[in-house]
């Protein structure tokens, strides 16, 4: 009787698996073989060729990656001090850390965008009218990946001995830090930086409202005038999240802390 | 222990065991290492939300006013609210739902460990698949010239569009939302479902129990707190979801992040102003089922106990 039912309960699941594996993989297939429909000439790999020699592009793929480079400096160099300090000198305000570095989960970019163009709208150009205003937006935005990962990567470890280790060795605090800490955080540093990258590579909505030529704007523009373009360029930017949730499965194999945190995205 | 002391700020030597014992005059300096961050989030991130607020009550020409906010009332703004709130909870609903259900078959049923595997690393990238990509992988699929659409047209006869189907209607943002709310729900309530104990439901099953029964008495009891906190995720990112919803319909559809995307944006339409006062509401939609979630989960891991 009870073998019974649970046979029934295994049946169930992988009913339910194989419903859900055709929902998430045949739009994928679908959107590959969209890709490849003949345009108006020829056959197969028109709207690749085209998007590859749309100088657009490479013009776009360049300087959002140029994006996510400076958000990943900003976001380490300004949270891992923090988290190593909160870890070994102020455990008490972790719970206000915690907060603040989630917020940006409550608060969607669609505010955030709203609130910078109305906040800094007195500041001078090479600042309100640059793209750093942007990375600054989303270094905020990457937060809650960043210190997660960074803040289970330094549970993992044991901070205080080896800080202690290291002065009692002659080290400086800076050197404590650089040598000795951030080797031991490879793992959490790199899973970090791949989730920003993949954060900032699709990251529509706040390069759309400030109006800036991000991949994902691009994408939306090719999509307006070429509906095989866009297909495929959607698969291209389907790849590069993969790559990059490959990097961080490879980052957690080689350490602590590294799935610590990839929950999310901006839709 | 006598090293290079001198090189340090008074008070950030540490000496061994103790952890926060930081002398009186050594406890101003250690503030100083989470300054730059305190600095860089109250520029970034609380003066921006202050912004807002202020922005939402003047006009252009700097003047208080409560016009815009009151403006909210008016029956455009209010019809995007409720098609917003309703989209939301739909797909946290329903992408709560299926992502519980395909966990919990993953993961508690008696699969392949790969299985498991295999379904959290491709939620991990679906779940971080969304935004425009997103919307024209299915304009590719179930789109006017779909693949599918025309598969099913060609093939079996059925014309989608015939029965009043369209990709870029409330129902049709539904189905490609749960495209990143499902993934979310399976990464967030996975380590909820590894705490279910396989003997539970073996226990129950043993005493004869039903598998609604199970998941009535036990399951969901134990799972509560963390299915709210799955849902307030997941409301809140379709709530504030703004690329899916622009590619998909071009601001066909009445929703706060397209409208507040059309006044924000330097076109005919262009009010700023009226862009905060928007956001302001949303933070408030936000703020609101926060507060509710904080006294739901109180109520639900008290009945746990």
């Amino acid at each position: 009787m009870a073998a019974l039912r649970r046979r029934r309960w295994l049946t169930l699941g992988v009913l339910w698996l194989a419903l859900a594996t055709a929902y998430f993989v045949v739009p994928l297939l679908a959107t590959l073989q969209f890709s490849l429909q003949p345009s108006r000439t020829g056959y197969g790999l028109d709207a690749y060729r085209t998007i590859l020699q749309d100088p657009g592009f490479r013009e776009s793929l360049y300087f959002s990656f140029k994006l996510a480079v400076f958000t990943v400096i900003i976001s380490l160099v300004l949270l891992v001090p923090t988290a190593y300090w909160v870890h070994l000198k102020l455990p008490r305000i972790r719970p206000v850390i915690e907060f603040l570095t989630i917020l940006p989960f409550v608060i969607p970019p669609i505010v955030l965008v709203v609130g910078l163009l109305q906040g800094f709208r007195w500041t001078p150009t090479w600042f309100y009218g640059g793209y750093l205003i942007l990375v600054v937006g989303y270094a905020v935005l990457a937060f809650p990946y960043v210190y997660r990962s960074l803040d289970a990567g330094l549970r993992a470890i044991d901070i205080h001995t080896l800080s202690e280790a290291a002065q009692s060795l002659g080290a400086r605090q800076s050197t404590v830090l650089f040598r000795v800490i951030l080797p031991n955080l490879r793992a959490a540093l790199l899973s970090a930086a791949f989730l920003t990258l993949a954060l900032v590579m699709g990251e529509f909505t706040m390069g759309q409202l400030m109006q800036f030529p991000t991949f994902a704007v691009y994408i939306g523009y090719v999509g307006q005038t070429q509906a095989t373009g866009a297909a495929a360029l959607s698969l291209l930017s389907f790849a590069i999240t993969w790559v990059a949730m490959l990097g961080i499965l490879f980052a957690a194999g080689r350490g602590a802390g590294g799935r610590a945190a990839q929950v999310g995205g901006t839709h | 222990m006598k090293t290079s002391e001198e090189d340090l700020p008074p008070g950030v030597v540490s000496t061994p065991p103790p952890r926060s014992s930081t002398s009186g005059r050594g406890r101003r300096w250690v503030w100083l290492g989470v300054a730059p961050f305190f600095l860089y989030t109250f520029l970034f991130l609380l003066y921006p939300a202050i912004s807002i607020l202020l922005g939402a009550f003047q006009d252009e020409n700097g003047n208080i006013t409560l016009k815009l906010v009151r403006s909210l009332s008016e029956q455009g703004s209010l019809d995007a609210y409720w098609t917003s709130i309703k989209l939301s909870v739909i797909t946290a609903v329903l992408g709560g739902l299926f992502g519980l259900l395909i966990a919990h078959a993953a993961i508690a049923g008696r699969l392949p460990r790969w299985v498991r595997t295999t379904l959290t690393t491709f939620s991990g990238v679906a779940a971080n698949f969304a935004g425009v990509p997103l919307a024209f992988a299915f304009i590719s699929t179930i789109g006017f010239t779909g693949v599918i659409t025309k598969f099913l047209n060609d093939s079996l006869g059925f014309d989608l569009y015939g029965t009043g189907f369209k990709l870029y209607s409330f129902w049709g943002l539904v189905i490609v939302y749960l495209y990143f709310q499902i993934p979310l729900m399976v990464l967030v309530i996975a380590p909820a479902i590894d705490g279910l104990r396989r003997e539970w439901r073996e226990a129950a099953e043993n005493l004869g129990a039903t598998a609604t029964q199970y998941w009535r008495h036990v399951a969901l009891p134990v799972l509560m707190p963390s299915l709210l906190g799955a849902g307030i995720l997941l409301f809140g990112s379709a709530f504030g979801a703004y690329a899916t919803a622009y590619a998909l319909t071009s601001g066909r559809l009445p929703l706060v992040p397209l409208l507040i995307g059309q006044v924000t944006t330097g076109n005919v339409l262009s009010d700023p102003h009226y862009g905060n006062a928007l956001a302001l509401g949303m933070v408030l939609v936000l703020g609101v089922t926060m507060t509710l979630y904080a006294i739901l989960q109180r109520k639900a891991s008290r009945w746990q106990r």
